[in-house]
């Protein structure tokens, strides 16, 4: 029953190594209060469709950390193993690590058995995860594969619940990107139609959410590989950056230069025992 | 203490922050020869419906059943580790295990973790020992048995019903009828019920179960 891990599963109870360390930042002598950072979310749309011969998953390019567009190429649909991928709502860096992590893992597991994982694995595994961490980790996870019993289509909440559908959309964005996908969602479409599908999903997100926007990246996944569009459709608004920010040598002035030659004074070769050495 | 998530600002609407919960309504009858449980398909994350097709009857072992209400996530861990811990004992004594056992194990462990946990849980099914049986195990831990039991948030509203329209020895027909209006009657009142009504029944013979459709749901009065 027990899979091998990457990291040893955490001693029971949250880590509170840190608290005595930032309560003292925080409630410091008034010049020396430091604000705690807030966690930069991925105000995202994300979506994902079951199609005749597989899934595909969409997503917006955008990070915001609150007000500002922190990443304007940023990747969402992260890969979990050949032929599982997963989209990432909620705070940037809980999806990455988690989203890693379960990487890891699968590998281990793809070696140790000789097998491809299954989708219902990874939905395992995060649940676990998440449940573990009582909420903590803000990751609203979609993950879609194909395996030897099919294609799947799930979505992980940050508390560990999970559920099976044919058809999702996730993140803050996911309003008008279900309506779309209510509206036009069929059994057994063909790719073009589920891929045009995805696409206009995450268009109605990025046109009626703030927190997503700039270009959409698809990733279509089915038994023979996997084709990872980026960006499948790019955002009307790129703009070009209007000056260069280099400067000429000789822009600035140099006033005072000295040169202190660093003399070498001693030399010593030590020789280390290498695992490889005879 | 560093903050967590929840003071955004308007960018992130407050429903998408809150736990997944089966605000639900569940229900299990026995009868003779088996059981009938039922259950809405609504998921909630605040006022976002965030699955309107959810099995709340999880399958324990081939003849045992539970019907999930209260924090989805709560429920599906929970639900995971007594499929876990009923198969393996099953297995080491090579029999098919009792009701009463899971609906134990489901006691034990709501009981032992019961401030963390929200997790409201029905228990049914068929063993050869004892026929058809019907455990309810409510937030808080406690176990007992019943022939007919109502749970989630739109149980409220059916007490009345169930209370007066029970009677003992109803035949599977009767009962599955029972159970599909005393349903609907919940969802039409409870906001965090809705969706279709599955329904399975659990006898000697095995596990049957079928859906009823919004536009199928038996029909009351619209005042």
């Amino acid at each position: 029953m027990a899979l091998s891990n990457v990291l040893e599963p955490a001693v029971s109870g949250f880590n509170f190594e840190n608290s005595t360390r930032n309560i003292v930042l925080e409630n410091g002598s008034e010049e020396g209060k430091i604000k705690a950072p807030k966690p930069m979310k991925t105000g995202t749309t994300i979506a994902g469709v079951v199609y005749k011969d597989g899934v595909v998953l969409g997503a917006d390019t955008r990070a915001t950390s609150e007000e500002v567009v922190a990443d304007k190429m940023c990747a969402k649909i992260h890969y979990i193993a050949p032929n599982i991928y997963c989209c990432g709502a909620g705070t940037a860096a809980d999806t990455e690590k988690t989203t890693d992590m379960l990487s890891s893992n699968l590998t281990i597991f793809s070696m140790n058995s000789g097998r491809n994982p299954r989708v219902v694995m990874a939905v395992n595994i995060l649940q676990d995860m998440l449940f573990r961490y009582r909420g903590m980790i803000g990751a609203h996870l979609i993950l879609g594969g194909v395996d030897c019993t099919g294609s799947h289509l799930y979505t992980v909440g940050p508390y560990g619940s999970m559920d099976k559908v044919p058809y999702l959309a996730m993140g803050s964005g996911k309003l008008p990107a279900l309506g779309i996908l209510e509206d036009r969602f069929k059994g057994n479409m063909d790719l073009e139609e589920a891929k045009a599908l995805v696409s206009d999903a995450i268009h109605a997100g990025i046109m009626s959410d703030l927190g997503s926007g700039n270009n959409i990246d698809l990733c279509v996944i089915t038994k023979e590989g996997v084709d990872y569009i980026r960006p499948h459709r790019e955002s009307l608004y790129n703009y070009k950056r209007q000056a260069k920010y280099k400067y000429k040598p000789g822009t600035t002035p140099v006033l005072t230069k000295t040169v202190n030659q660093l003399e070498l004074v001693h030399e010593t070769v030590q020789m280390m025992e290498t695992a490889g050495s005879s | 203490i560093v903050s967590t998530f929840n003071n955004y600002n308007d960018l992130y609407p407050d429903w998408t922050q809150t736990e997944v919960s089966t605000g639900t309504s569940i229900m299990a009858v026995e009868f003779e020869g088996g059981v009938v449980i039922g259950a809405d398909s609504r998921t909630t994350t605040g006022a976002y419906i965030a699955n309107r097709v959810t099995d709340k009857l999880t399958p324990i072992h081939e003849r045992i059943f539970c019907c999930r209400s209260g924090s989805a996530a709560d429920t599906q861990a929970i639900a995971d580790a007594v499929t876990y811990q009923l198969g393996f004992h099953s297995i080491e004594l090579d029999e098919a295990p009792l009701v009463q056992t899971a609906a134990s194990l489901f006691r034990d462990m709501c009981y032992r973790y019961r401030e963390e946990l929200m997790a409201g849980i029905i228990v049914a099914g068929w063993d050869p020992r004892r026929g058809g049986q019907v455990y309810t195990v409510p937030v808080g831990g406690m176990m007992t048995r019943q022939p007919v039991s109502v749970g989630g948030s739109g149980s409220s509203y059916i007490y009345g019903y169930v209370d007066s329209n029970y009677r003992a020895g109803m035949s599977k027909e009767e009962c599955l009828k029972f159970t599909a209006e005393a349903l609907t009657l919940a969802m039409e009142r409870d906001g965090s019920s809705g969706g279709v009504v599955r329904l399975a029944v659990i006898s000697e013979q095995g596990v049957e179960r079928q859906v009823i459709l919004g536009n199928q749901l038996p029909k009351f009065s619209t005042v």
